[in-house]
């Protein structure tokens, strides 16, 4: 199925991520879709990781603990998160077929960014909905 | 399940690379990484266990340039062939827009290809996906191997075996020397793009 995200979408999107997630600290946000594509994505300048490799492997990291879930009777595990010493990588799902994952250093708690991913995914929620996203 | 991004003018696609296991699907994408180095600046992803076999799959963006006036991405994805991978290689699957199916040429792994396509056939089906309607090309490999005297199946076997129903475009190739492995690529593109703009209409 394709589907297809207009300008106004787009901004309504970034906006967010901008405002709910970039600017509490977090390093790189990105919103993908289940299939690995990159719809958004912001950083700050001072990383360059390869985004579309990250999304791959998180669309199938994402999939395959959900697939894990299933098969021990759980629905999906609610939380998705890897730490590192110095970055650590949020996966939140936003609907049925998008994923928010957020990249984030030491300065933020995992509580507080959890809760405003949580914003955030209620407001994409919202943006995708009224597009015509599966 | 392609995503037109209006805003950049930007589409990106998915293409599984599919087949029986020791088919040649990593090499296959490994050609195309080393061929189009230039247009690839990112390094290729592979999943894969101690043995070299891959777990998970491959996966090698591809900047095609422009279609329409659209910057068209696609993502090019291996599946894992060995049967055990059954579920990771259905996730591979997710939002699929075209495949190739790598066949393997030689005569012992006859069995394995019909096989292998059969799997296919069930996978895409539980994400309501027909192998009839999604754009796909057969590619049937190793054919540099004829020239060790190793025993293959000939391109009227392959047909009857894999594509009387399809009728696919198909191309006799060889992933290890490059030969057929873009045209096959190319034609897979062209296709998967061709239903998108239907779709999109």
């Amino acid at each position: 199925m394709t589907y297809m995200l207009g300008q106004e979408q787009l901004d309504a999107i970034e906006e967010v991520l901008l405002q709910d997630l970039f600017d509490v600290g977090v390093n790189c946000i990105f919103l993908i879709d289940t299939a690995g594509n990159v719809i958004a994505n912001l950083d700050n300048g001072e990383i360059q990781h390869d985004i579309y490799s990250l999304a791959a492997l998180a669309a199938g990291n994402f999939a395959a603990v959900s697939t894990m879930a299933k098969i021990v009777g759980e629905d999906e595990f609610s939380l998705l998160f890897h730490k590192g010493e110095k970055e650590s990588i949020h996966f939140s799902k936003v609907l049925m077929d998008f994923l928010l994952i957020t990249i984030f250093g030491k300065g933020i708690s995992l509580g507080f960014l959890r809760l405003k991913v949580a914003e955030a995914t209620e407001k994409i929620k919202k943006i995708l909905e009224s597009s015509c996203a599966p | 399940m392609a995503f037109v991004n209006l805003k950049k003018k930007e589409v990106q696609a998915k293409i599984v690379y599919y087949g029986p296991g020791r088919g040649g699907k990593t090499t296959n994408l490994e050609y195309i990484h080393h061929k189009f180095k230039s247009r690839i600046r990112t390094e290729m992803v592979t999943i894969k266990t101690h043995g070299d076999r891959t777990l998970f799959f491959d996966f090698l963006p591809f900047d095609v340039g422009k279609i329409r006036g659209y910057d068209v991405k696609i993502q090019l994805y291996t599946v894992p062939g060995q049967v055990k991978y059954d579920a990771t290689r259905r996730l591979v699957l997710r939002g699929v827009d075209g495949i190739v199916f790598v066949a393997d040429s030689m005569a012992v792994r006859r069995e394995k290809n019909i096989l292998s396509l059969r799997n296919l056939q069930k996978n895409l089906a539980t994400f309501r996906k027909s192998i009839f309607k999604i754009p796909i090309v057969m590619q049937y490999n190793k054919k540099d191997l004829a020239e060790q005297g190793i025993p293959l199946l000939s391109l009227q076997t392959l047909e009857k075996d894999l594509n009387s129903q399809l009728k696919a475009p198909s191309f006799e190739a060889s992933a290890l020397t490059g030969m057929n492995v873009v045209p096959a690529m190319k034609k897979i593109i062209s296709m998967t793009m061709a239903s998108l703009l239907i779709e999109l209409r």
